[in-house]
């Protein structure tokens, strides 16, 4: 996940040089100019060099400034492509903002495998982190104190779930790791521990428990039977024609084709 | 010849000031934002809130280091006395490789033996949720600031003259009377040297205590997660994003953090100087 956020400004970069050695020459050359969502940046960069093997002429420039901001300059028309890593809002929609979902992203709640708590609610996992239940027994499990396990201010797996559970800000974590394998791994060595992680990087290490009885998986996130996921949103303006080549983007990251590069960037293909 | 001498010592000063001016123009802005009363005295560090406090920080590392010197002070100190008056040359001359041995350890293999022994054993004994903790950290920390105040004091003790010794061993005084009535007290600022080396390489430590402190924003408790100067930039610079108040802040708690340490450099520089006065 790391790496492919470090390469991402040499990925546009080359992209960039590339486009200007060509000169733009081609009939469908251009730019697009996508704009928003940090945690979106991965699957934008797998999608990006992906697409510039297919349209070399064609440069996709990224910025990541948030979901909000992208969803209101795709209106202002500052961008061609909006990108947002949560649903529009329904007054986004009545400024005219479509929606075009490309991926899902599936956030595990993981315990220990020697932790016999494998299900638990929406309500009990906002209470395990607000620090409202601090005993694994008040949980059915064993008679040890709850160790809640977090990322650190500013990651984007760390403000999808605050905000999906809905414990913004609110979180008393017990500890805080700088990436999602630090999390995994420490949760791994603790019995009493509990976090979450991106559900593509969670191995045998950990447990992913049941939300509200449904196990996450590449399935369960498709069909929205799990709950803690976020959609990943190409967002455009309705009545705003694209330009040719941010509908050649767009399109490439709806077909098929792109299945494949956005589950490498760790998130779940939704058609 | 000369040249190429007073080059290489330009070279060393150039990047201090580089490093020093770099800090303060990165520094200065988030604090102008945040105010330095909010910005120094704030309890809450929360990024996502844009709150940026650092007095848990700052405490934090007060007490971190008060905490190493307490417990790493007195055992480098007796361990010095040990190696410089008690112990057989034979015994010494295995100590004291063993001690360099110790300062060589790079940081982060005392942080992995305090992550996988230490922080399951705290976990364990004090039936906490997760060991991390800033106990933790000041165990890791008095070990790894045991090296320079041992060797210091040793050598501290090692240049007291023999004749004190023996004037104070013929009026009669026990040998161990001597060491801690006669020698220590001649010694007493190359030992206060040590400490404040100690001090220095404490506070500023980030990689061991990274590992073992829990790196949560609270307020110091013995037994709870904490974050450092030092951690609270390793562990959020990674995804802060350019130009926000987020990185600016982190910026200024390198500043805060080099004022830190400038000043226990500036003390030791002082009692290293009244000690060639003396």
């Amino acid at each position: 996940m790391k790496g492919i956020k470090k390469i991402l400004p040499v990925i546009l970069a080359a992209v960039l040089t590339a486009a200007a050695l060509s000169g733009c020459s081609s009939n469908n050359g251009g730019t697009v100019n996508t704009d928003g969502s940090t945690s979106m940046a991965d699957v934008i960069g797998a999608l990006t060099e992906a697409f510039r093997e297919k349209e070399p002429n064609i440069t996709v420039n990224y910025s990541g400034t948030g979901s909000g901001s992208g969803i209101s300059g795709v209106l202002d028309g500052t961008c061609d492509i909006g990108l947002s890593s949560r649903a529009l809002k329904p007054e986004e929609e009545e400024k005219g903002a479509v929606a075009h979902v490309i991926a899902l992203d599936g956030v595990a709640v993981v315990v220990n495998p020697k932790n016999t708590v494998t299900d638990l609610t929406t309500q009990q996992i906002a209470d395990i982190f607000t620090g409202k239940i601090t005993n694994w027994s008040e949980l059915g499990g064993a008679d040890a104190p709850i160790a809640v396990y977090g990322r650190e201010d500013g990651s984007g797996t760390r403000s999808a779930f605050e905000e999906i559970v809905g414990v913004e800000g609110a979180c008393a974590y017990t500890n805080e790791y700088g990436s999602t394998g630090d999390v995994i791994g420490n949760v791994a060595s603790n019995e009493n521990a509990v976090g979450y992680a991106s559900l593509s990087a969670v191995g045998s290490s950990v447990t992913a428990v049941k939300v509200n009885g449904v196990a996450p998986s590449e399935e369960t996130v498709k069909d929205g039977s799990y709950t803690i996921q976020r959609p990943f949103v190409m967002v455009t303006k309705k009545g705003v024609e694209l330009s040719d080549a941010a509908q050649a983007f767009l399109d490439f990251a709806m077909s098929a084709e792109a299945a494949e590069y956005i589950t490498a960037a760790g998130a779940v293909y939704p058609n | 010849m000369q040249v190429f001498f007073t080059l290489c010592g330009l070279v060393a000063v150039g990047f201090v000031l580089l490093i020093t001016v770099y800090l303060v123009i990165s520094g200065i802005p988030a604090i102008r934002k945040i105010g330095l009363f909010d910005f120094l005295f704030g309890k809450t560090w929360a990024a996502g809130q844009d709150r940026y406090g650092i007095l848990p920080l700052i405490l934090t590392s007060v007490y971190g280091t008060a905490g190493a010197v307490v417990i790493g002070v007195p055992i480098g100190f007796f361990t010095a006395v040990f190696l410089a008056k008690v112990a057989p040359k034979r015994v010494a001359d295995i100590i004291r490789p063993v001690v360099s041995l110790l300062a060589g350890i790079p940081s982060v293999v005392y942080g992995l033996v305090g992550m996988c022994v230490l922080v399951p054993a705290l976990r364990e004994w004090l039936r906490l949720p997760a060991g991390d903790s800033l106990l933790a950290a000041i165990i890791v920390l008095s070990v790894m600031i045991l090296p320079s105040i041992i060797s210091l004091s040793e050598t501290a003790l090692e240049a007291v003259p023999k004749e004190y010794e023996e004037a104070s061993l013929a009026l009669g005084a026990t040998k161990l009377e001597t060491y801690f009535r006669v020698s220590a007290p001649a010694a007493k600022s190359g030992i206060a040297a040590a400490v404040v080396l100690g001090i220095g390489r404490a506070i500023g430590e980030a990689m061991a205590i990274m590992m073992v402190a829990g790196n949560v924003a609270n307020m110091p408790a013995l037994t709870r997660s904490v974050r450092f100067l030092t951690t609270g930039i390793s562990i959020e610079l990674n995804y802060s994003q350019d130009g926000s108040l987020q990185r600016q802040a982190l910026f200024s708690v390198g500043l805060v953090l080099f004022l830190f340490i400038m000043m226990i450099n500036a003390f030791l520089n002082l009692v290293l100087k009244r000690e060639r006065e003396n």
